[in-house]
């Protein structure tokens, strides 16, 4: 797997100890770009279903997967999210006819682009989520959110002030 | 004296000062304050017990300090009160161990006592039941009060004395007067009561309807969770309080008091013009085949069920469980037919061959080792693209096997249902085992129909669908009352959705002379210029009665927002969608000049067409407006974690604000609409869509190319139940050559076209044939464009075709047979799927089983004697086509079945031809004779598609016909705006289907055509030219070809009127030369920088 580079990197020695501990107690801060068609309904649906999932994620809205610039996911990584989550209409689904396709052709590169730069693949995800799914929705919220918290907080690309 | 007593004052609770109302308890006042203090026998709808001692908490009374129970101890002014001090601690303490000593099994409460560092109690003498277990009740009460003061039925009371103190029902047996509502179960906090005890038989649990039994539902619900309106209904038949008159706790509950009891069914007048009936069908149920199981074994289940299972959001969430034990079964068998083409239902249901292939494909991609066999008598992949998806599901290793098989038995000792077959094709006889068996279940009219049908005068078929008028397939026999869907025969969801628009489509030509006369617009102010002014964003945080304000720290959040930069006004309140407060909003706005408006409440997706239309009242441009959603992504997915859920508000009303920083005003152009259709193609789809647009007063001009109007259903004489086809057409092309709306050019093929939805223009050339004359070019503007361009049947390259003159196509047959010299044959073979269904031309082509069928049967009426036979693959005669297929059989005509690994093969001989195949249920070779051989040729797609779809910037599928927007939901429509498309351009179909077709192209047609103008803009995608530099990524990636290169410019352009404000070219673009209003890189990015 092509995310053993990101395991390197976080399993030196000194970092360890710190993950170790942070695992108990840190809340990671993750970000999530919806579609605004399909995933964030379903999102909406977990909510009117009173699914519970860990409070972690903060969403922004965006008219179609395929809105999301790569620049984005980085940007997200630098400004100190520890994980950031694209979610859209299952394939075949898509608002936008095919706007998740265009996405999901863009997400296979940044995502060969991420791992090689060592971060882990369970930093950055990619989904896809029904309106009607309000229970795989806020699954895939405590997946996601445990995924980063298994490799703790994001150091890389994360801007020092 | 003594001062009167206040109705508000102060009091002190864990230091803070806090307000409170005379009369409130200190439990009640910490609730609201969110301090947490641990109840056991406490129920919010029952009155205040003191009988656990768990919310004792510390009163101070002047110097001394008392332990009081908080749930019953009412605030005094000047009260102060500590709810964990190290007093309460221990006073706590020792009740969770003195309870945990009581019931040491009750999870709830050893964790309780762990809370207090409770591990093992130090008391030992756990109280016992009669059968000598250790206890679980604690002798709260809730289970005896909430039965005896909320409903009213007293079935449970405390027995014995003392330390025999037990709850228990009269007699300790199931009570009579027991309503089994399970409230006792309900309340119990250590699951110490059950309904089954206290209930004298074992209890029915409500089963929820939506999940077709499969869970159960309470007495007031949600029928599902994507219903409209969403909100919930009560089930009177098993409510309490409609029974007794008791309960009534949810109207008590409910904070904005929407709970009515009292209201009742009303009847309300409408004045209509016309009418559409679609009450849909009703699903055939199974039980009524006692043999196969249904109802009897757990593990036979409907096929909606089955779906249910399947659903993602369903009982099961998507796993493939069966129901008699929550395990994956090993292996699903499905049934075909149950319900339909029996000797009670003479016609096919048409949906379930292709509804149990993908429920198969869909268990298999939850279950990659779960084995699917489907048993089925003909395989009806009819639509477009089922057939390709039938020979993907062989490949995934979904097994077909072709036989009724008329048993399922349970085997006693495995547990396995049993399926016994014998195979058609082998004629092998055989028993196999399945883990669980799904019904396909039939169509059948909908339940209570015939009422309805008589209260309109529809006529029912003998069936009990809905009877339609010949050559109008949604008219029914009252005028001016049209039907679609299932009800009228049972179809799947692409023609159902066609026959909607097309029921619209009649309805809006019987109601053309006062189309928009019932429209009346509502003023508004001009909008007020924000050129210049900084940012005065004004934010409402709303408590949304307590789905906001019982988790989330509202006023917290709107002080927190009142700090934010550009932030001039912030401010909670109770429901910001509330009438009242949407005028306080507008006030607001004028007052303090606001520029920008966020609301933190629910999800945009229901209420920022609301909110909008109130900052627009107010004269703020509508796209000034952002939401933070704190209700359905917050505060009812973090409902234990107050302080998680208030830090989370408070981020995304900062993120909104960063936004909002950034929003802009968004302008929108209008654009006129050339009102007049271009119809391409004058077969009877195209000639059917021109009427209807024409007899709606609207201009279209209808193209053919060939000399003359009419298409393919010139050759056609008849239709399938006889009805005359030619009369029809020639009807039909009079109203066309003599309608003043419509323009007709013959010989006439399109040159180039430019434009887009409402400004079309399309150049053609326009040939003479019959004078001579050179041909002309006409340029004419238009602003839709409907494709009808048909397409051929195909000329066989096998059995003979071409070489013997016995061997003739059905479309060859059917001009024969009109000409008044044709003489039936004695022998005729018909041979289905010739060039259909293989692997180059996979798919079928829908009509020839029913046409073949068709003439075989005119052939054996004209001549009994006649030996016909019908040499098959599948038949697919769907819906009420089966009765013909039935005639057929009862006629005497003969079917055989081939393979098409074992192809017929043909010989010529003297006066005729012999075909040999191999009949698999004599399991021998057949030579049959026949002086005619009729051949079922594909349909082909016309070969120039891709040069009109090149014109109108239109997709077409691998096998050259059209390809609509979305196969279900926009049938006739492409993705480019104001093209359409009908008829066998689409894909082949009969003629009513056609005609359907055509009538719902129009009628979609005519949401553009109806307007005198287009509205472009607002939230789409824009082009900096100086960023450009024309590579074309964007074009490549635009879903709806509304980007273009301007080739002397060197410059990407976006058609405003196409863009649908996706950002597929923004987020694609190498240079950041476009952007997306509403959605643009800076505004995205200031609520990355704000998270």
């Amino acid at each position: 797997m092509g995310n053993q580079v990101g395991d390197v990197a976080t399993t030196k020695p000194d970092s360890t100890a710190e993950t170790t501990i942070a695992a108990d107690d840190w809340q990671p801060s993750i970000v999530a770009f919806l579609c605004n068609w399909c995933s964030y309904a379903g999102a909406d649906l977990a909510g009117v279903s009173r699914l519970q999932y860990g409070p972690n994620v903060r969403i922004i809205r965006v008219p179609c997967s395929a809105r999301v610039d790569p620049q984005f996911i980085l940007k997200a990584l630098q400004n100190g999210a520890d994980g950031v989550l694209v979610s859209g209409c299952h394939p075949g689904d898509c608002h936008y006819i095919h706007g998740n396709l265009v996405a999901r052709r863009k997400f296979a590169v940044i995502k060969k682009f991420l791992e090689h730069i060592g971060i882990e693949s369970e930093r950055v995800q990619f989904s896809w989520v029904s309106a009607s799914e309000g229970s795989r929705f806020a699954a895939l919220m405590n997946s996601v959110i445990d995924g980063v918290k298994r490799v703790g907080p994001s150091r890389k690309l994360v801007k020092e002030l | 004296m003594n001062e009167p007593a206040k109705d508000q004052f102060t009091i002190k609770l864990n230091g803070r000062d806090v307000e409170v109302q005379d009369g409130q308890t200190i439990l009640e006042v910490a609730t609201q304050e969110n301090v947490k203090i641990p109840t056991l026998c406490h129920h919010e709808s029952l009155e205040a017990h003191g009988g656990c001692r768990l919310c004792i908490v510390e009163a101070k009374m002047g110097k001394r300090t008392k332990m009081v129970t908080s749930c019953n101890y009412e605030v005094w002014e000047g009260l102060e009160v500590l709810t964990d001090s190290p007093r309460v601690q221990r006073n706590r303490r020792m009740t969770a161990e003195l309870l945990l000593s009581r019931c040491p099994e009750v999870d709830m409460l050893k964790e309780l006592a762990g809370q207090y560092g409770v591990e093992k109690p130090r008391f030992a003498d756990a109280e016992t039941t009669a059968d000598g277990k250790p206890s679980d009740c604690i002798l709260c009460g809730l289970c005896v009060r909430i039965c005896r003061d909320r409903m009213k039925a007293s079935v449970t009371d405390f027995v014995g004395r003392g330390v025999d103190m037990v709850v228990d029902t009269p007699y300790h047996r199931g009570s009579e007067v027991c309503l089994s509502c399970g409230a006792c179960e309900h309340v119990c906090p250590t699951g110490s009561i059950r309904l089954s005890t206290v209930y004298p038989v074992p209890p029915a649990k409500r089963q929820s309807e939506f999940e077709l039994g499969l869970s159960a539902r309470p007495s007031i619900f949600i029928p599902f969770s994507q219903a409209l309106p969403n909100v919930p209904v009560i089930d009177r038949e098993n409510c309490v309080h409609f029974n007794t008159g008791g309960c009534g706790i949810c109207e008590e509950v409910c904070p904005t008091d929407a709970i009515d009891y009292d209201q009742t069914d009303s009847t309300t007048e409408i004045e209509t013009g016309a009418v559409i009936l679609a009450p849909g069908f009703c699903l055939y149920d199974s039980s009524q085949k006692p043999a196969l199981g249904f109802e009897t074994y757990p593990d036979v289940v409907s096929s909606l069920q089955f779906e249910r299972i399947l659903s993602a959001s369903g009982p099961c969430d998507g796993k493939v469980i069966r129901p008699s034990d929550g395990e994956t079964p090993d292996s699903v068998a499905f049934i075909q037919c149950v319900g339909s083409r029996d000797s009670e239902h003479n016609y096919c249901s048409s949906v379930c061959c292709m509804y149990a292939v993908k429920e198969a494909v869909m268990a298999k991609e939850h279950e990659p080792d779960l084995d699917c066999e489907i048993f089925y008598m003909d395989i009806r992949a009819h639509g477009k693209g089922f057939d390709e998806y039938v020979e993907r599901a062989k490949d995934l290793g979904i097994r077909f096997t072709r036989c009724r098989p008329s048993r399922v038995e349970e085997h006693r000792s495995t547990g396995r249902l049993a399926i016994g077959y014998v195979d058609e094709d082998t004629q092998e006889y055989g028993e196999k085992t399945f883990g669980m068996v799904v019904l396909s279940a039939g169509f059948e009219p909908p339940s209570e129909i015939k009422e309805l049908a008589a209260t309109f005068g529809v006529e029912l078929t003998d069936s009990g669908f809905a009877g339609t008028q010949p050559f109008r397939p949604v008219a029914t026999s009252a005028e001016g009352v049209y039907v679609c869907g299932p009800f009228a025969q049972p179809k799947d969801i692409p023609e159902t959705v066609v026959e909607a628009s097309s029921a619209a489509a009649n309805a809006m030509v019987d109601l053309a002379s006062v189309r928009g006369t019932e429209v009346t617009e509502q003023p508004l102010p001009p909008e007020r210029s924000i050129d210049g002014e900084p940012p005065r964003i004004g934010v409402f945080v709303c408590h949304c009665g307590l789905n906001i304000g019982g988790v989330v720290d509202v006023p917290g959040v709107a002080e927190y927002a009142e700090r934010l930069p550009n932030v001039a006004y912030a401010t909670d309140s109770m429901y910001t969608c509330s009438s009242d407060t949407q005028d306080f909003l507008k006030g607001v706005i004028e007052e303090h000049r606001l520029n920008r408006v966020i609301v933190a409440s629910c999800s945009p997706r229901t209420h920022e067409p609301l909110f909008q239309q109130t900052i627009r009242e107010a004269g703020l441009n509508v796209n000034l407006f952002e939401m933070a959603n704190i209700r359905d992504q917050c505060s009812w997915v973090h409902m234990q974690d107050h302080k998680a859920a208030t830090a989370k508000a408070k981020d995304l009303v900062r993120m909104a604000v960063a936004k909002a920083n950034v929003l802009e005003p968004l302008g929108s152009i209008t654009l006129g609409v050339t009102q007049t259709a271009f119809v391409l193609g004058g077969g009877i789809a195209g000639m059917t869509a021109a009427l209807a647009i024409a007899d709606q007063d609207f201009d279209v001009y209808l193209v053919e190319r060939s000399a003359e109007l009419g298409g393919n259903t010139r050759n056609v004489e008849r239709a399938l139940d006889g009805r005359d086809v030619q009369s029809y057409l020639r009807g039909i092309m009079d109203r066309v050559r003599n309608h003043d709306r419509i323009s007709v050019y013959t010989s006439a093929e399109v040159e180039h076209v430019e434009g887009f939805v409402g400004n079309f223009k399309t150049q053609l050339r326009v040939g003479h044939p019959g004078n001579g004359a050179s041909p002309e070019t006409v340029e004419l503007e238009h602003g839709i464009v409907i494709i009808a361009t048909g397409a051929t049947e195909s000329k066989p390259t096998e059995y003979l075709y071409g070489e013997n003159e016995n061997v003739v196509t059905l479309q060859e047959l059917d001009e024969k047979m009109s000409e008044s010299t044709f003489k039936v044959p004695e022998s005729a073979v018909f041979i289905q799927c010739v060039g259909s269904r293989e692997p180059d031309h996979q798919y079928c082509s829908r009509i020839c089983c029913s046409a073949a069928i068709k003439q075989a049967i005119r052939m054996k009426k004209a001549k009994p004697e006649a030996t016909i036979c019908v040499l098959y693959r599948d038949i697919r005669t769907y819906g009420f086509r089966e009765a013909y297929y039935s005639e057929a059989r009862e006629l005497g005509i003969l079917f055989v079945k081939y393979d098409v690994d074992q192809k017929p093969t043909v010989r010529a001989t003297g006066n005729g031809v012999v075909v040999e195949t191999f009949d698999p249920v004599l399991g021998a070779q057949l030579e049959i004779p026949a002086e005619m051989l009729v051949l079922s040729a594909r349909v082909d797609a016309n070969a120039d598609n891709d040069q009109t779809a090149k014109f109108y910037k239109v997709p077409i599928t691998d096998s050259g016909f059209f390809l609509e927007a979305h196969v279900k939901l926009r049938p006739v429509e492409f993705a480019s705006e104001g093209v359409f498309v009908c008829g066998f351009a689409h894909y082949p179909k009969d003629i009513d289907e056609t005609i359907g077709q055509a009538m719902a192209a129009s009628s979609r047609a005519m949401t553009v055509l109806s307007k005198d103008s287009v509205e472009a803009g607002g939230k789409t995608a824009t082009i900096n030219p100086a960023r450009c530099n024309a590579c074309g990524a964007c074009v490549s990636v635009c879903p709806y070809t509304a980007i273009a290169i301007d080739e002397e410019k060197e410059v990407a352009v976006i058609n405003e009127v196409l863009c649908k404000g996706c950002g597929a070219c923004v987020a694609t673009c190498k240079g950041s030369a476009p952007n997306l209003n509403g959605f643009k890189d800076e505004q995205i990015l200031s609520m990355i920088n704000a998270v």
